[in-house]
């Protein structure tokens, strides 16, 4: 039985949340459909936990869709690298799914509860199909799932506000060019290699050398997956996105959406593609570090200048989002992991801030800029707690995970490229703050204006509390995030030699 | 007996433990007033057993928790860190006295915050002193950092506020955009955050560098007040006198030197220093910051902003024995930690005796009234002539010491800096008694000094004597300190 079980892991992480959100369809319960919801997060959590032991034992998992044998069929990979960002969703899919239960009637109202989290179900299965599957082709059906799913689920913020729907269309638009882009490059390898299995095209590719459409190819695929995971400039739909969207689908979406995408440009990069080709070096150094850099400064005085919380929010991310791809760019062992340590870290903290923000944003029943919190970080004790703790991991403070980060950040960029792109992260890390003292000012120093009195609701703020309590965990013993990060990043380098 | 590791514990929890009861008992003033004295003599009686044990050649040791390679948190108590947290706890008790006294006598509101806060400020320079690594000394010096906000804003008016605003952003914005990342840096090269005897960055730091790494130390040190991040410590003395006097000039300033001379020593180690002239442009700095702000302090005519000017002068004599990296010197750097808390903190007793006593705050108004309040006045003058260096005064070893490192590290004119900056501290200084004894009374004023406030000026005042005569145990500590 167990035995079973095991084999069919990386099918059924996959399936659990498909299937019910399919179900729920037929629901009209709202709350019935939480449940239904929460007990199927559930279950992917503890299939991706069982996925994790697994892959500590046997480092490679490998599963045959339909029993056809690999190059051929569809084969899904769960290893050291993919699992990082499996327990990065289902971990957060299962508190978001928590923090919603008060939150999404609110923001969409009970009538269409059942459909929102059928969407949500679909949008977490999409994500989680897109890192397990060693299928180019078929990575691109999950990217559109989940892409699908998110831009409906966006759209459904229309009921607070119309605003949504344009930054729905904009999403949907812009990303399904980034998926277009990505199925031309997929179609472009395909007719020069005559495979679609990941690990199959990684041996092609080394037998082919200076072929324009393999350098084709690979630009689009690259450019199509750097739309998905919101590299600067190719950002613009995140913002307005993570900003309307309702409330819980802006913390799912921004500690997990991207993340997907990001560690599908690394599979690419140092996977599909070798390290030691010109074309990846040149690719890192002359287009991905640049652009990480930008998006590091861009991200953080586009934040700095911004009134609206959720999109100050959304603005970090793509300076965050910076630091990741500036962690590929160097493109050493250390710094590879440095990417998958602050992926990790940046989902914890991101989902916190969010969580904060947004339920702030419900308690005062509306929408939140900097002024409105004015004074009220005593009115709700453990929100604002839980809101600086993760402000100071995000500022990258000892005690948090934010400070890993931000050490084997530091520590991998100097043994590579030297000091100067230490000096920018610092300095983009030390503008960081400006924003974020900027909203600690006025919610703790600011007078309260109007008196109003506030109850926490222990059912928004315990997924709060939990996170929060993971941020600082994870600043306090490392170890855990730091060796898989290693193991993850030494697998993916290996992977292509 | 109780093993030593735990000694440490003894002396840190205290001021903690005082923290977490005060907000509890805002109704029983009486008990929620002693707390601070009492924890004060337990804290000082761990502390001095902590002196001995050093002195007696142990190195206690705390290791809580390992949070990745070379990185954790953990106390060890170095003889310097004995030293700054014997001064530290010490002046705890007299401090903790005074505040009630002022506060009382002063009818200030939210005085149960600021016990509790002023307790936590305490707990945090007692961590620093005791710091094991250089990681936990930077949590905690942004702990002491945030516990002394609420304190600076107490009186929460837009002087207030704006003093605030200054102080949080200097202090935490320099730690956090050049201190840590100048740890980090000590992390990357040396691959742990361990502090040393004879520093960690010999042959593992390319002496070119050696100069930019020192100077992100510095600067990131905020609390050692050096120009051009100064500002925040006159800005800081809106707050109410006893934070003033224990923390702007002990626990937060004496926080910011002790670990600069920990960076020098201990990191860079002073043979490091001296071998590479990595601190040759520190020596330029901290004296030109010395002489020019002991001019500033001329002109002004505020009590509590004269001995600001005069704190950054004297702390710029703390950084200066350091930045001469020969041993003397540092010994001597070592001792102004505790000549000059004993002087400076008798001297802001005074000024805010003056002003719950008179209701006086600048040095013009204070003509001729020595013979209305003359203990505290004497109490002054004594205070001042240790500031300057006058036997038998404490603070005539500590400047006798940095002159022989002067001399003895080859910079002779530092030794004119500090003749010329010992003019001008008779200048700026003895004003004030010479003011209060020597001019015609101009004011008629009947001063009510409460007795909590005198006993604790007077107290201080007899402990800088006290020093001259008893040096032995600090001098002990600080040749230690330079591995003698």
């Amino acid at each position: 039985m167990t035995d079973i079980l095991i084999k069919n892991l990386p099918i059924l992480v996959v399936l659990c949340p498909l299937m019910m959100s399919l179900f729920l369809v037929l629901i009209s319960n709202a709350f019935i459909s939480w449940i239904l919801t929460l007990l199927t997060t559930v279950l992917t959590f503890i299939l991706s936990i069982l996925l994790f032991q697994e892959v500590q034992t046997h480092t490679y998992i490998s599963y045959a869709l339909g029993n056809w044998a690999p190059p051929l069929g569809i084969e899904y990979v769960i290893d050291k690298v993919s699992i990082i960002p499996i327990i990065i969703i289902s971990s957060i899919s299962l508190l978001s799914t928590i923090f919603s239960y008060k939150l999404m009637p609110f923001d969409v109202g009970q009538s269409s509860i059942s459909k929102v989290y059928s969407l949500w179900l679909l949008a977490i299965a999409g994500l989680i199909g897109l890192v397990t599957t060693g299928d180019a082709f078929n990575l691109f059906v999950f990217l559109e799932i989940s892409s699908l799913a998110s831009v409906a689920l966006v759209a459904m913020g229309a009921k607070k506000d119309k605003q949504a729907l344009v930054a729905a269309y904009n999403y949907l638009i812009i990303g399904a060019v980034g998926a277009t882009l990505y199925v031309i490059g997929v179609g472009l390898l395909y007719s020069i290699t005559g495979t679609l299995n990941m690990e199959d095209l990684s041996n092609k590719v080394k037998e082919i050398d200076n072929n324009r459409a393999l350098i084709a190819g690979f630009g689009f695929m690259i450019t199509g997956i750097m739309v998905k995971a919101a590299v600067f400039p190719l950002h613009i739909w995140l913002p307005r996105a993570y900003s309307y969207a309702p409330s819980a689908v802006s913390v799912l979406l921004a500690a997990t959406a991207t993340k997907a995408s990001l560690y599908i440009l690394a599979r690419i990069l140092f996977s599909i593609f070798n390290i030691s080709d010109d074309l990846i070096i040149i690719t890192l150094n002359y287009v991905i570090l640049p652009l990480s850099i930008l998006a590091m400064f861009a991200g953080t005085i586009m934040a700095i200048y911004e009134k609206d919380i959720k999109r100050l929010l959304a603005h970090s991310s793509i300076a965050q989002i910076g630091y990741i791809t500036l962690a590929f760019s160097i493109g050493s062992n250390a710094s590879i992991a440095a990417g998958f340590i602050h992926m990790f870290n940046h989902a914890l903290i991101k989902g916190g801030l969010f969580m904060a923000i947004t339920s702030i944003g419900y308690y005062l029943q509306k929408r939140i800029t900097i002024n409105t919190l004015s004074g009220l970080g005593r009115q709700m004790p453990i929100t604002f707690f839980c809101f600086i703790l993760c402000s100071l991991s995000l500022a990258g403070l000892p005690l948090t995970a934010g400070f890993i980060s931000k050490l084997y950040l530091i520590k991998a960029t100097i043994s590579s490229e030297g000091i100067w792109i230490v000096f920018l992260i610092l300095i983009s890390s030390a503008l960081s703050l400006i924003y974020l003292w900027k909203m600690i000012e006025v919610l703790w120093l600011h007078e309260n204006t109007k008196k109003i009195i506030i109850n926490e609701n222990p059912s928004i703020y315990i997924s709060l509390l939990i996170i929060t309590f993971l941020n600082i965990y994870f600043g306090l013993d490392a170890s855990l995030i730091v060796n898989n990060s290693e193991s993850a990043a030494n697998t993916l380098m290996g992977f292509s030699k | 007996m109780i093993s030593i590791e735990y000694l440490i514990l003894i002396t840190v929890f205290p001021p903690l433990l005082v923290c977490a009861i005060t907000p509890f008992l805002s109704d029983r003033t009486i008990l929620r007033d002693l707390l601070g004295p009492i924890g004060g003599l337990v804290s000082s009686w761990g502390s001095i057993k902590l002196v001995q044990a050093v002195l007696d050649g142990e190195q206690p040791k705390l290791e809580f928790l390992q949070i990745a390679e070379g990185i954790s948190i953990g106390f060890t108590v170095t003889p310097l860190g004995a030293l700054f947290g014997l001064v530290a706890s010490v002046l705890w008790i007299f401090a903790g006295i005074y505040s009630v006294g002022y506060m009382r006598g002063n009818k200030e509101k939210s005085q149960t915050r600021f016990s509790t806060f002023y307790a936590l400020a305490v707990h945090a320079a007692l961590c620093i002193a005791y710091a094991g690594d250089l990681l936990t000394l930077f949590i905690f010096y942004e702990i002491l950092t945030f516990s002394t906000y609420p304190l600076v804003t107490h009186k929460q008016d837009e002087l207030a506020q704006k003093a605030g605003r200054l102080y949080m952003s200097i202090l935490f914005g320099s730690s956090v955009i050049l201190l840590l990342p100048a740890i980090i840096w000590v992390w990357v090269i040396t691959g742990s955050l361990e502090i040393s005897q004879n520093g960690v960055l010999d042959g593992k730091i390319n002496p070119k560098y050696a100069p930019f790494l020192l100077m992100m130390f510095v600067f990131g040190i905020g609390k050692a007040a050096l120009m051009p991040i100064h500002k925040w410590l006159p800005a800081a003395m809106v707050a109410p006198t006893p934070v003033s006097a224990l923390l702007h000039a002990v626990a937060v300033v004496k926080a910011g030197v002790f670990t600069m001379l920990l960076v020098l020593t201990n990191v860079f180690g002073i043979d490091f220093l001296s071998k590479t002239g990595a601190s040759f442009w520190l020596i330029g700095l901290a004296s030109f910051t010395l002489l020019t702000t002991s001019v500033i302090a001329i002109y002004k005519d505020d009590i509590k902003a004269r001995l600001a000017y005069s704190t950054i002068s004297q702390l710029s004599y703390i950084t200066l024995g350091g930045a001469l990296a020969s041993s003397m010197a540092t010994q001597g750097a070592a001792l102004h930690i505790v000549t000059h808390a004993a002087g400076k903190i008798t001297l802001f007793f005074v000024a805010g005796a003056i002003y719950v006593g008179a209701k006086l705050s600048k040095i013009s108004e204070l003509n001729g009234q020595g013979k209305s309040m003359p203990l505290i006045f004497i109490a002054f003058f004594i205070g001042s002539l240790s500031i300057i260096g006058v036997p038998p005064m404490g603070g005539s070893w500590s400047k006798f010491f940095l002159m022989l490192g002067a001399a003895e590290s080859g910079y002779f004119f530092v030794i004119a800096v500090f003749c010329v900056s010992t003019i001008l501290n008779v200048y700026y200084l003895l004003e004030i008694p010479a003011r209060a004894f020597f001019f015609k009374k101009e004011k008629q004023i009947t001063p009510k000094i409460p007795v909590l406030i005198t006993i604790p000026t007077l107290m201080t005042c007899f402990l800088t004597i006290l020093l001259f005569f008893f040096i032995e145990p600090f001098q002990n500590l600080a040749s230690l300190m330079v591995g003698k």
